[in-house]
């Protein structure tokens, strides 16, 4: 997993960010001034500096954030000059936008901002539709507005042409000013922002709420964030009920913010089609009489902090009910919070103002199980492990006014109890002449049981007390930022003089100190401009500058993804520098553990030791015979003649060691014909494919033997539960792999297949096999370079071990496996029909299809009933409409038909009397691999240079497709060592194009054919091992009417795929013209094409005869493929059912003389779960 | 680089060759031949010399045969502790094979605890992995297994397979990355020189500071005697399976590469050979 960063802010306002591999606070040292507040996403972190500016930090990526300007060059013919560009005066404008209305000549075009730079100078589209149109890129039409075609005709009068420009953001990795444009709308700077609201709608992508609250409690919205546009646009206000401190907005649709009077306002509205909301809804205090001071959300979760510091919370809340239902008390004094990825929490202790993580947070627990502090030094304080004892306790007296809490502090961890009782025992000390006198024997005593109670007196007890102690004055700290500083004093002071009972202005002064921020000098001049008890000792606080533990003012964990298996490195029982460095100084001697010596001299003692006393003894006898293991169970047989039906069989897989110590085994069933018991009986040796098949009502898998792949006919079995049959699958394949002596990692010959289920499997040419058990829907090799492509468009690369999932333990090599994860989502349709009573209900006829069902409606699949893929994925959100659907959707994601089925469109018109909307739900899966992954691109298709067996490629050429559709060019990927870390590349290079893409694949000499998202086809010129992007690309017509959707490279075959499934052939491929003359239609019903390095044609097909019965279809070989015949003339029988991808690219064994090259299979760790500590303990494998 | 699970594997393959020589005192009817055979170091004596019974009864009268038990020069041999620990305490350091007299009379009813069947065998071993999960899960784990889980873990060590126990004791070894460790770690340490059967308390593989506690911690609370200064003659041997770990090996590593099937870390003090 990638790692992400937690950021903070300190109460000098530097910020400093905290990798989640990571072990110390990087200072941004970028950040020039100091911060006030941070907010922090994935992709970037907006900020208040001192100077009230807000800053935007955007992270760089390899694929650029680029946007399309386009504008149309319009002509009209007339007789004189032929089409020129005088136009008639009814006409549009000679430069206008595509719909003609508005004037756009290319000189009115501006950068938005300095942050932005041009790619290049404008030039010509001359893609039109996906088609290719002559130079000059001109359609024609009758007239304006009308149809376009790339063709001149006798009546075109008018003809347009689209000029097209990128502009790219330049200012990454860096912190810019966001200009303030409204400066008249906007007379008082902000105070707090919040940046959430990612998860709302996918459409534009990247988009994000960003709200912001002014000194003044206005509160602030930001138009048009999203990747195009990562400064967004203008600030909108949006009025309330009251005067706002704080505001907090979730990944989803949650937005709450906090009133002066401490209630809390909830955004109500909120949805994808107003990232605004529409309304507030007022929600109380958790405990009377003391207000909120602070809220943070996440997507299903509310905390919030009271002036009597307490955390609190919200029970209940959801995306449909965004106020919850009621308050629960947590343990901890905190001053502030915040929620960031899946719910996750961090805060900032009262006491010690150190970042506090919540640990045990989970789906299930959302309130988590304690408070972890996060105790990792800066990277400034590397060296300086000398803080001693007593700058510790000393720094108890850091925040003067605070130190009386001291002992409910250290209720929150018993680890930094020790430290906090020194410091309690220093406190009285310099704080007792201010210090109020009831308060002190609280103090004193260290019973922190009665908490609350004693609490909530101190406060009170506290508010009587006159403000007095040394407030500093403020000419002693001439700081520039003290015109500021001077603002929210004056906030406060109309609540002060404004009747309020006095407590407020005291307990108020605490919430402010908690963002103490601007520098000494600022927080002196509010102290004592408010005049309080709270006294920010500055003559304290310079000599124990760097020794002291930092204090932290800010938090923000946006961006932080922490998972259940995710190990942080940020927690030491203790809080000490010292103590810190001395446990990193111990872990480095054993973090690498495979190097230390202890490990060496075990491993060469066992091996001492096993040669001492076996090596001469090995014709001794041995006490335990190898004996023949049986594990039974009971099933369903599909049985083999008619009637065909389910029969109860018993199921017996007897192990025995073979003649040269390989294992066999053979599979029994025994079943009852005619009441005489009978049994068959098939070779473990013989089996070829062992595959799950999905059926509705049963867990069933399908056997094959080479014999029954003929006939088409397989052993089909069914487990009573999912989990049963995932054992026996698992079971089976290892037994096979045993059987053949397989062991180790796949060959580099191997062919590559993926099950409808995510199932790698890797066939081996020489007949012998190996399953990899991890779910992958795409993957490409190479000379032993292999790269896959997760259900959530994570990359990643085979690391060359084997086992993981449910090897764990037993076969499997624990270097090179890693923890995987994967996302994908599961859809139901929710179905209704029209009638002229009562509109759409889910009454639908009695021949409809189910009212909640699948996409093809034969199925009837409930938000109850429907379960995850298998029993290794959990769900991990709740069912949302998905409005993301091909046809598009209205505002309530329903897509409306005359009847089921038909093609479904977004908007409701007379004749459509049936509507469906899709829904979808994200499960999880976890599991080990000998993958790892390549962050932080999201990737949708992948090639790799095919090559024949004895060449020797120092760079392997890689082109990707990021899921947005970006070609990129991997660089640095070698094969010198497979499976070790050059596999994985070094970056990524953009390559420009004017569209999305779809797939793309390279051929041996370096052809790199593609597909773009609008059907067409691209070759890309010049590609060579010297200049691996090659420079331009050349649009290739499709076959008429057609949209492609694949294409695969071989050493000189090129094969498309199109959308109707056909497959066809690229003619005419020459060296001299590498992009060929026309299309060859080879064959229908197919979905997917692999060819290999001896242009050796593989398909994924569906319909293939006899396998009907088995879903996703089957995968063909072509036969008949010779150098002088690449088209092959027909297929082979083909293997089974339910593949999904297939690759033969890494195969390149000459005269493939195997008959039919065996696969089988295993399903994924049936226990993947729990076992994230493995690769852990064994060193953690990250950093390669 | 040798991996961990490597470990696993030479451990539980690990074997010594032993000698059965029939005692001068049981009354044959023609003179026995030795018998030789490869032990397993994790198993139990009884549960893997079912041959060596059958080679001896077929010199003895049928009236004799009792109970088989173990003698290695004059100690008997505790079968329900494993055979590695037996060689190691006993006889490491002699040469191989390892001499072992078989006795059927004069069962040392006070030595030695009676194996009249297999099942006895069985209970004494699932009561050590129960009483091992029981210190680093509170029994957590073993009381989630079934029943043919248990037999399962029964059954890999009863038939030496390797992978059809470590599929069910991997649960045993799991433990919540956050802790650091198990809970307490099972171990028993033996020694030769004391009447007392072994030492057996509860310790932790973290200190309550935070640092991972190593074999040496270990000793030096529990054995101070086994760990000499720089300049002292070395005293004792620290055996575990047939090798001498050194003493910065983080206890939880040993436990879970070293426990034997039991799930206890069976760590041999003996004395340091005087050459």
């Amino acid at each position: 997993m990638p790692s992400s960063l937690l950021w903070a802010v300190d109460v000098y306002g530097r910020v400093y960010s905290l990798s989640t591999a990571g072990q110390q606070w990087e200072h941004c040292r970028d950040a020039h001034l100091e911060f006030k507040r941070v907010t922090a996403v994935q992709q970037c972190c907006w900020s208040i500096a001192c100077d009230h500016n807000i800053y935007l930090y955007v992270h760089a990526s390899e694929v650029p954030i680029r946007y399309q300007e386009e504008t149309y060059e319009n002509q009209r013919w007339n007789p004189v000059d032929g089409f020129s560009d005088r136009l008639l005066p009814s006409d549009r404008w000679q430069w206008s936008d595509i719909t003609g209305l508005k004037h756009q000549p290319l000189g009115d075009f501006q950068l938005p901002s300095e942050n932005w730079e041009w790619e290049a100078d404008w030039y010509i589209d001359e893609n039109f539709g996906g088609e290719p149109t002559e130079k000059g890129g001109w359609t024609y039409a009758i007239d304006f507005p009308a149809t376009y075609t790339k063709d001149k005709k006798w009546n075109s009068c008018v003809r347009r042409r689209r000029w097209i420009r990128y502009r790219r953001y330049k200012a990454q990795d860096t912190w810019v000013k966001i200009p303030s444009e409204q400066t008249e709308s906007l007379p008082d700077p902000f105070n707090d922002i919040t940046c959430g609201g990612w998860e709302i709608t996918e459409e534009p992508r990247g988009c994000l709420a960003l709200w912001a609250v002014s000194l003044q409690g206005k509160v602030w919205f930001r138009c048009d964030i999203n990747h195009h546009n990562p400064e967004g646009s203008v600030w909108e206000e949006v009025p309330v009920p009251g005067e706002v401190v704080q505001i907090s907005c979730g990944p989803g649709d949650l937005v709450w913010a906090v009133l002066w009077e401490g209630h809390l306002l909830v955004r109500e509205g909120v949805g994808r089609d107003c990232l605004k909301g529409s309304s507030w809804v007022t929600v109380e205090s958790p405990s009377p009489g003391v207000g909120v001071v602070h809220v943070a959300v996440g997507v299903n979760v509310v905390w919030a902090v009271t002036k009597d510091h307490k955390v609190w919370f919200r029970r209940g809340v959801n995306s449909h009910n965004p106020c919850g239902s009621g308050w629960i008390g947590m343990v901890g004094e905190m001053v502030m919070i915040n929620v960031g990825l899946s719910d996750q929490v961090w805060a900032i202790g009262f006491e010690d103002r150190a970042v506090y993580f919540r640990q045990g947070v989970t789906a299930s627990e959302l309130s988590g199980k304690a408070w972890k502090v996060v105790s990792v030094p800066r990277d400034s304080e590397r060296s300086h492990s000398s803080a001693s004892a007593s700058s510790l306790q000393s720094a108890g007296c850091f925040f003067g006014g605070e130190v009386r809490l001291q002992s409910q502090a250290s209720m929150l961890s018993d680890a930094d109890a020790e430290t906090e009782r020194a410091g309690g025992e220093v406190v009285p000390t310099p704080e007792i002449g201010d210090a109020p006198k009831p308060r002190i024997p609280k103090v004193t005593s260290d019973s922190f049981i009665s908490e609350l109670v004693s609490d909530r007196e101190g406060q009170i007890s506290r508010c009587d007390v006159p403000p007095a102690g040394p407030s500093i004055p403020e000419e002693d700290h001439p700081e520039k930022e003290l015109e500021d500083r001077a603002s929210p004093a004056q906030v406060l002071s109309p609540s002060q003089s404004g009747g309020v009972d006095p407590q407020w202005s005291n307990v108020d002064l605490e919430e402010a100190q908690t963002h103490l921020t601007s520098g000494p000098g600022g927080d002196a001049a509010e102290t004592s401009s408010l005049s309080s008890v709270a006294t920010y000792n500055l003559a304290l606080e310079e000599p124990y500058g760097l020794d002291e533990p930092p204090k932290w003012a800010w938090v923000s964990g946006g961006g932080c993804l922490v998972e259940c298996h995710t190990q942080l490195n940020w927690f030491n029982s203790s809080t000490s520098t010292a103590l810190n460095s001395s446990m990193q100084a111990m872990s480095l001697s054993i973090t690498p553990a495979q190097t230390a010596a202890w490990r060496k001299q075990i491993f060469e003692q066992l091996s001492e030791r096993s040669k001492r006393e076996m090596e001469n003894f090995m014709h001794y006898e041995q006490a335990i015979e190898q004996s023949v293991w049986v594990k039974k169970g009971t099933m369903q047989w599909w049985r083999d003649w008619k009637p065909h039906k389910w029969v109860d069989v018993q199921f017996a897989l007897e192990q025995f060691s073979g003649v040269e110590g390989n294992k066999d085994g053979i599979l029994f069933i025994y079943y009852t014909f005619n009441d005489e018991k009978k049994y068959l009986h098939m070779f473990i040796n013989e089996v070829t494919i062992l595959v799950p098949v999905l059926n509705d009502s049963k867990h069933t898998f399908a056997i094959y033997t080479a014999e029954r792949t003929k006939q088409r006919w397989p052993m089909r079995l069914a487990a009573a539960t999912e989990l049963e049959m995932h054992d026996w699958l698992a079971l089976l394949s290892v037994s096979c792999c045993d059987s053949r002596g397989i062991q180790g990692p796949p060959s580099k010959q191997a062919i590559w297949s993926v099950t409808c289920k995510g199932d790698i499997f890797v066939s081996e040419p020489t007949k012998e096999l190996e399953a990899s058990p991890y779910p992958t829907p795409c993957a490409q090799i190479s000379l032993g370079v292999v790269w896959g492509i997760g259900y959530d468009h994570t990359a990643w690369v085979h690391t060359g071990g084997y086992g993981g999932g449910f090897f764990q333990g037993l076969a499997s090599s624990t270097d090179n496996i890693y923890t995987q994860t994967d996302v994908k989502s599961v859809y139901i349709y929710e179905n209704q029909r029209w009638n002229p009573v009562t509109g759409y209900t889910n009454r639908g006829l009695p021949t409809d299809r189910y009212m909640w069902s699948n996409a093809s409606g034969l199925k009837e699949c409930t938000k109850n009933n429907t379960k995850p893929p298998s029993p290794n994925w959990t769900w991990v959100s709740d069912w949302t409409i998905d409005y993301a659907v091909p046809g598009g959707t209205d505002r309530e994601g329903w897509q409306y038909a005359a009847d089921f089925p038909a093609s479904y469109h977004g908007n409701k018109t007379l004749k459509d009397f049936v509507r469906r909307r899709r829904w979808a739900r994200k499960c999880k899966l976890t599991t080990t691999g000998p993958w790892q992954e390549v962050p932080p691109i999201p990737l949708s298709d992948i090639t790799i240079l095919p090559c024949g067996p004895k060449s020797t490629v120092e760079q392997v050429s890689l082109w990707a497709i990021s899921n947005k559709g970006d070609i990129l060019c991997r660089l640095g990927v070698t094969s010198l060592t497979p499976g070790s870390s050059s596999n994985y590349g070094s970056s990524w290079l953009h390559v420009g194009t004017d569209q999305p893409f779809k797939s793309i694949s390279i051929g041996a000499v370096h052809q790199v054919w593609a597909i773009a998202k609008d059907g067409s086809a691209f070759y890309r010129g010049s590609v060579s091992a010297q200049n691996p992007a090659g420079d331009c690309w050349y649009h290739i017509p499709s076959p008429t009417g057609q949209k492609l959707k694949q294409v695969s490279v071989g050493r000189t075959s090129v094969y498309t795929v199109d959308e109707n499934g056909n497959l066809w052939y690229r003619h005419g491929v020459t060296p001299s013209y590498p992009q060929g003359s026309s299309w060859e239609h080879i064959s229908n019903n197919v979905r997917k094409v692999s060819v290999g390095p001896l242009d050796q044609v593989w398909v994924i097909a569906d319909k293939v005869q006899g396998s009907h019965s088995l879903s996703c279809g089957t995968v063909c070989r072509r036969l008949g493929v010779l150098p002088m015949e690449p088209k092959g003339h027909s297929w082979d029988y083909g293997i089974g059912g339910g593949w999904d991808h297939i690759t033969v690219r890494g195969n390149a064994m000459e005269a493939p003389r195997i008959v039919m090259p065996s696969l089988t299979d295993n399903q994924t760790a049936t226990r993947p779960l729990q076992t994230s500590n493995q690769p852990e303990m064994n060193g953690n494998p990250v950093g390669c | 680089m040798a991996d961990d699970k490597d470990v696993l594997r030479d451990v539980w393959f690990g074997r010594i060759p032993a000698c059965f020589t029939l005692s001068p005192e049981e009354t044959t009817e023609r003179e026995a031949e030795p018998y030789y055979l490869l032990l397993p170091r994790v198993s139990y004596l009884t549960l893997v010399t079912d041959k060596v019974k059958k080679h001896f009864l077929r010199v003895m009268k049928a009236e004799d045969s009792t109970e088989m038990w173990f003698e290695y020069e004059g100690t008997p041999l505790k079968w329900h502790y494993p055979i590695g620990v037996l060689f190691d305490l006993h006889a490491s350091n002699t040469a191989l094979p390892w001499n072992v007299t078989v006795h059927f009379k004069n069962f040392p009813e006070r030595d030695l605890l009676h194996c009249s069947s297999n099942s006895v065998i069985e209970a004494h071993f699932m009561s050590c992995i129960k009483e091992a999960d029981a210190l680093k899960h509170k029994s957590q784990v073993i009381n989630d297994m079934q029943k043919k889980d248990h037999k399962q873990l029964w059954m890999g060590l009863q038939n030496d397979k390797f992978d059809q126990f470590w599929a069910m004791n991997r649960k045993l070894m799991e433990y919540p990355t956050e802790e650091g460790g198990f809970r307490y770690i099972p171990f028993r340490i033996y020694q030769t020189t004391s009447d007392r059967p072994f030492i057996q308390k509860l310790f932790r593989p973290v200190s309550p500071e935070g640092h991972t506690l190593t074999l040496g911690d270990l000793l030096r609370e529990l054995f101070p005697a086994a760990i000499c200064a720089e300049d002292e003659p070395k005293r004792f041997q620290v055996m575990i399976h047939g090798i001498e770990p050194l003493l910065e090996t983080p206890v939880q590593w040993l436990s879970e590469h070293l426990s034997h099937p039991g799930n206890f870390l069976h760590i041999s003090i003996i004395p340091a050979p005087s050459d």
